[in-house]
């Protein structure tokens, strides 16, 4: 059955897939009710007619349906079912661990002695990681990392932070008071998102986000109810950001709601590209022209690969613009401790600094982040060793920058890997994956596909990725799942999985594009 | 001037706990201390909230090499480390994604480690089956709260949904039914017997509702945070009908379930009590119970782990959950914690004389320190304190002279928060402000960790009676 739920302020439809089961068949009974699946749906207290209506409409295409699918297939190997093939590639979700990227060193032995401070004493520990756990046990509640931070984080470790990026941005000033931890950067775009959402009918809140998304963005949009303005990046132009189609976008978007956001993510995911220096004072003084906040999400900041592309920080472009834009021009930017040469997803780290918040606002703020308590002390000393990580005098450092540079390194091959692959392909065009972690080729669908897809309810690149995964046991995640133009079709794949692996998989993914095509011919 | 004036209207509603004059001060004096200021006394105490490990308690051994090694696994290759540890450490790794503790969790939390939690369940229920897909791991329980309460309050009907919560209540869940655009109803707790949960009360509190907001949650704590009480099994029974009869959905915040003190008051799950009470009610009140690594003996607050067990929820409804918290991934370290604490050293293991040392004596510091909070202050005049079977605080009433709270109005100050801010003052000891938990009108409460280390409390006993014993005089 086909869920096509327009969304009218938005005019983009969502494509809810209730084709494939969400989790395995459950029983809510307890046991002795023999055979009973719970009462029908008339007699419950909480139904989805009336639980909060905004939940319906939240989706995660990065752990969705086709996730679901890759892990039952996973369960089915491990019992022993013939598959045509051994195991399952989970390119979907931008986890490096997982794909067999190794931590730092550094890193996990300051945990450790920060863990089990006993370990301080074995003398296997170099006395730069015990001096970074000694500091971080100093800044904790009983000198333990169980106990409670203050919600906005250990000050020491926002104090670290500034420092950080005042070295980042060649010396602008960064206040700590303007610095706040969060359980990853998700947590804090989050919070932010839940501040800015108010008004009522052609008054509610609009936040502009780029097409195509991280769908954070649309999930929390969807569960604030606030008003989703979608502007799209120029695939044709290697994903340019063009401020002639944000002011399209912000223009259409005045008919029916208060537009007050603008979101943007920079290099971007999943298109990977790296925004000019030109392009970020554009969209700065767009931003002043239209009255929008801007959200930075600027985890990415260290994966860049492109020759003649570099990282530019927001905030250090908005300082460089002068007093009319740095004082005036309302900000937050956000960056996490889950990729980079890190790829510490697990541990939750993360933080945003707000630029220019009234006073008034940041007090609300500061009492929206301390329902949550506080984010997670493990991920704020992992914040702590990544702003303040060995210096050149320092006994880790030589290790520490050989393992930097080799996974930054192998990013930047796999990323020419990929894209020189997949150009092969006749039918699947890739832009250069200027930085990130993803590449978002664009495939071309026969149209006996697309027919067949829209009569099985389903997005013709779900319908492909699914083709994909049943055949050739490799999950990625359809286009439609981060948005894209109309009559386009797009996956993102990761390119985290080892050279190896990764050479493997293209190469499945050349076999089978070629096999569909002809299928559908 | 500012493009944030119309920010989200729920957040005003929120009342400010943290930002609170008393808990900034306290950190302002700590500051002063550090600077070499001159005080009466040399160092700040802070019990205004139940961090057992800022109060002084030791992290339990087993669980930190656990999560050392896990960290850094390396370690595993020295024999420095328990055998239990390293083998710990090793299963747990290989639930994590790429043998990693800093790969994302899958959605919902760790498979292996959900089924360890519906072991323990089942364990602790005497054989009541708990499902997997039943069970949410998140970044401590608070996070399971908002998102459950996020699905159940809905803002746009009318009238707007209303939750009945206790008084005394744990702050920051009323803060998030406000965050969220809910109504509180508070239900008041009497006090005279313990802190007692009386249903007449809960009749009350819907009556009151009626016309104001559509009450359609239950919001209970047991054992209660901050007043110790630990709801006898009539009681969560009486509690579980009224739910069922008024079409209530029950969230249970159990996460003090291993902190009782006392034998006679012995913890039991609503959802065994639910079991037990058979059909109908046992399949069809609708419930959601939450726990935690942040109390008990293993008190990892920071660490941020903790699981809801829902029961009875519509199928629709679990799927709509299940994206909900798919959406942000909780932390790895918090799901092993979670496994450390509900599947600890057993006899028999190497590390099991030393963990069970630990607990011990962990739970004999809550007792002594219950018993001495009661002995002291119940001898005192101008203040008393119930019986405190369980949880993390003791809730002493202050009976304040005229005196003291007519000062406190001329100064625009709470009654209590005046005793607070003037204990503070004077003797570096920082309590919590009973009114930032409720209570009845005109009544006055300070709030004091109990699960700090005797030491310490024996110093907070004597701060807090010299203080006490000036502070009647000056007013009577």
């Amino acid at each position: 059955h086909i869920i096509w739920i327009c969304d009218l302020k938005t005019c983009r439809p969502n494509n809810a897939d209730l084709v494939l089961p969400s989790r395995a068949p459950r029983k809510h009974v307890l046991p002795f009710i023999e055979g009973m699946n719970g009462v029908p749906h008339r007699g419950k207290v909480l139904t989805v007619d009336n639980m909060n209506p905004n939940v319906k409409r939240v989706e995660y295409a990065v752990r969705g349906p086709i996730v679901q699918r890759a892990v039952q297939i996973e369960k089915e190997l491990k019992e022993g079912v013939k598959k045509p093939f051994t195991e399952v590639i989970k390119a979907n979700i931008g986890d490096a661990h997982a794909m067999g990227q190794k931590p730092i060193t550094f890193l996990r032995q300051v945990l450790a002695l920060c863990s089990y401070p006993e370990l301080l004493n074995d003398n296997k520990f170099p006395e730069d990681a015990k001096n970074r756990a000694q500091r971080i046990l100093q800044a904790c509640g009983g000198h333990s990392i169980g106990a409670y931070s203050a919600s906005q984080g250990i000050e020491c470790i926002r104090q670290d932070v500034s420092r950080y990026i005042e070295k980042r941005d060649g010396g602008i000033p960064s206040n700590p008071d303007n610095i706040f931890l969060s359980a990853g950067a998700s947590d804090a775009i989050t919070t932010m998102l839940k501040l800015q959402v108010s008004g009522e009918g052609r008054n509610r809140t609009g936040v502009m986000i780029p097409i195509p998304q991280y769908p954070l963005y649309s999930a929390a949009l969807a569960d604030l109810g606030g008003i989703q303005i979608n502007y799209y990046l120029d695939e044709d132009r290697c994903w340019a950001l063009d401020v002639t189609e944000l002011r399209r976008a912000v223009t259409a978007a005045r008919q029916h709601c208060n537009p007050r956001v603008l979101c943007i993510i920079n290099p971007g995911n999943p298109t990977g590209q790296v925004q000019s220096r030109q392009c970020i004072e554009d969209v700065i003084r767009f931003a002043k022209e239209e009255h929008l906040f801007l959200m930075a999400d600027e985890v990415y900041q260290d994966n860049v690969y492109a020759e003649g592309c570099k990282f530019h920080s927001f905030k250090k472009v908005l300082f460089e613009m002068g007093p009319e834009y740095s004082s005036t021009v309302e900000m937050a930017s956000f960056h996490s401790t889950s990729k980079c040469y890190m790829g510490e997803c697990g541990f939750r780290g993360g933080y945003m600094e707000v630029i220019n918040l009234d006073p008034e606002v940041k007090a609300q703020l500061i009492k929206l982040v301390s329902v949550r308590l506080c984010p997670p002390v493990t991920g704020q000393a992992l914040l702590d060793l990544v702003v303040n990580p060995p210096q050149p005098d320092e006994p880790s450092y030589t290790t520490f920058i050989k393992e930097r540079t080799a996974v930054l390194a192998a990013l930047a091959e796999k990323a020419r890997l990929t894209e020189e692959v997949f150009n092969t392909v006749p039918g699947i065009r890739c832009n250069p994956v200027q930085g990130a972690m993803y590449t978002f080729p664009c495939i071309t669908l026969p149209q006996k596909a697309i027919s067949q897809a829209k009569e099985k309810g389903l997005a013709p690149d779900m319908f492909y990725c699914m083709k994909l995964l049943e055949e050739m046991g490799i999950c990625l995640v359809p286009g439609s799942g981060f948005g894209q133009r109309e009559g386009t079709h797009h996956f993102r794949m990761t390119i985290l999985p080892p050279t190896e692996k990764l050479k493997i998989m293209l190469d499945k993914i050349r076999e089978f594009h070629q096999k569909f095509t002809q299928e559908f011919s | 001037m500012s493009l944030l004036r119309g920010i989200n209207p729920n957040l005003r509603n929120i009342r400010n706990s943290e930002l609170a004059p008393l808990g900034m001060r306290a950190w302002q004096i700590k500051d002063e201390l550090r600077q070499g200021a001159r005080k009466p006394y040399k160092e700040l105490i802070d019990v205004s909230s139940a961090d057992p490990h800022r109060a002084g308690v030791k992290p339990l051994s087993f669980v930190r090499q656990v999560l050392a090694v896990c960290y850094y696994p390396q370690l595993a290759k020295s024999d420095k480390l328990p055998a239990d540890v390293r083998q710990r450490a090793q299963r747990l790794l290989g639930t994590c994604a790429g043998g990693s503790a800093g790969s994302y969790c899958p959605a919902g939390g760790i498979p292996e480690i959900i089924d360890i939690v519906c072991e323990f369940i089942s364990r602790r229920d005497d054989g009541v089956p708990s499902y997997p897909e039943n069970i949410f791991i998140t970044s401590g329980a608070q996070r399971a709260f908002v998102e459950i309460l996020n699905i159940l309050v809905n803002t746009l009907r009318s009238p707007i949904t209303g939750v009945l919560t206790p008084c005394p209540s744990y702050p920051p869940g009323n803060m998030a039914v406000v965050m969220l655009g809910g109504a509180v109803v508070p239900y008041y707790l009497d006090e005279e017997q313990g802190w007692e949960l009386k249903i007449d009360e809960l009749h009350r509190a819907l009556e009151s509702a009626k016309g104001v907001c559509d009450p359609t949650v239950l919001y209970v704590i047991n054992p209660g945070n901050p007043t110790g009480h630990v709801q006898s099994r009539k009681s969560i029974e009486e509690v579980i009908r009224f739910a069922s009869e008024k079409r209530l959905f029950l969230m249970v915040d159990e996460v003090y379930q291993d902190s009782v003190f006392e034998q006679e008051s012995r913890f039991v799950s609503y959802k065994k009590v639910l079991a037990e009470m058979g059909p109908p009610l046992s399949h069809t009140v609708e419930m959601a119970s939450f726990h935690s690594v942040s109390k008990g003996f293993i008190g990892e607050c920071g660490l941020r782990g903790g699981y809801v067990e829902l029961v009875n929820v519509d199928p629709s409804v679990m799927r709509n959950l299940y994206t909900l918290m798919s959406r942000d991934a909780s932390t790895t370290t918090g799901q092993l914690a979670l496994d450390l604490m509900i599947n600890p050293p057993q006899p028999g293991d190497p590390s099991y004389p030393l963990y069970n040392e630990e607990t011990q004596y962990i739970r004999a510091t809550w007792v002594q320190n219950v018993k001495r909070v009661l002995e002291v202050l119940n001898s005192l005049p101008g203040i008393s304190c119930q019986p405190v079977k369980g949880g993390g605080y003791a809730l002493p009433r202050l009976h304040l002279p005229p005196g003291a709270i007519q000062k406190a109005k001329e100064v625009g100050m709470l009654p209590d928060y005046f005793y607070c801010s003037r204990l503070l003052e004077e003797t570096e000891l920082c309590v919590g402000a009973g009114s930032e938990n409720g209570q009845r009108e005109s009544t006055y409460h300070i709030r004091l960790c109990i699960t700090t280390s005797v030491d310490t409390m024996e110093e907070v006993l004597r701060r807090l009676t010299s203080f006490h014993i000036q502070f009647m005089k000056d007013f009577s």
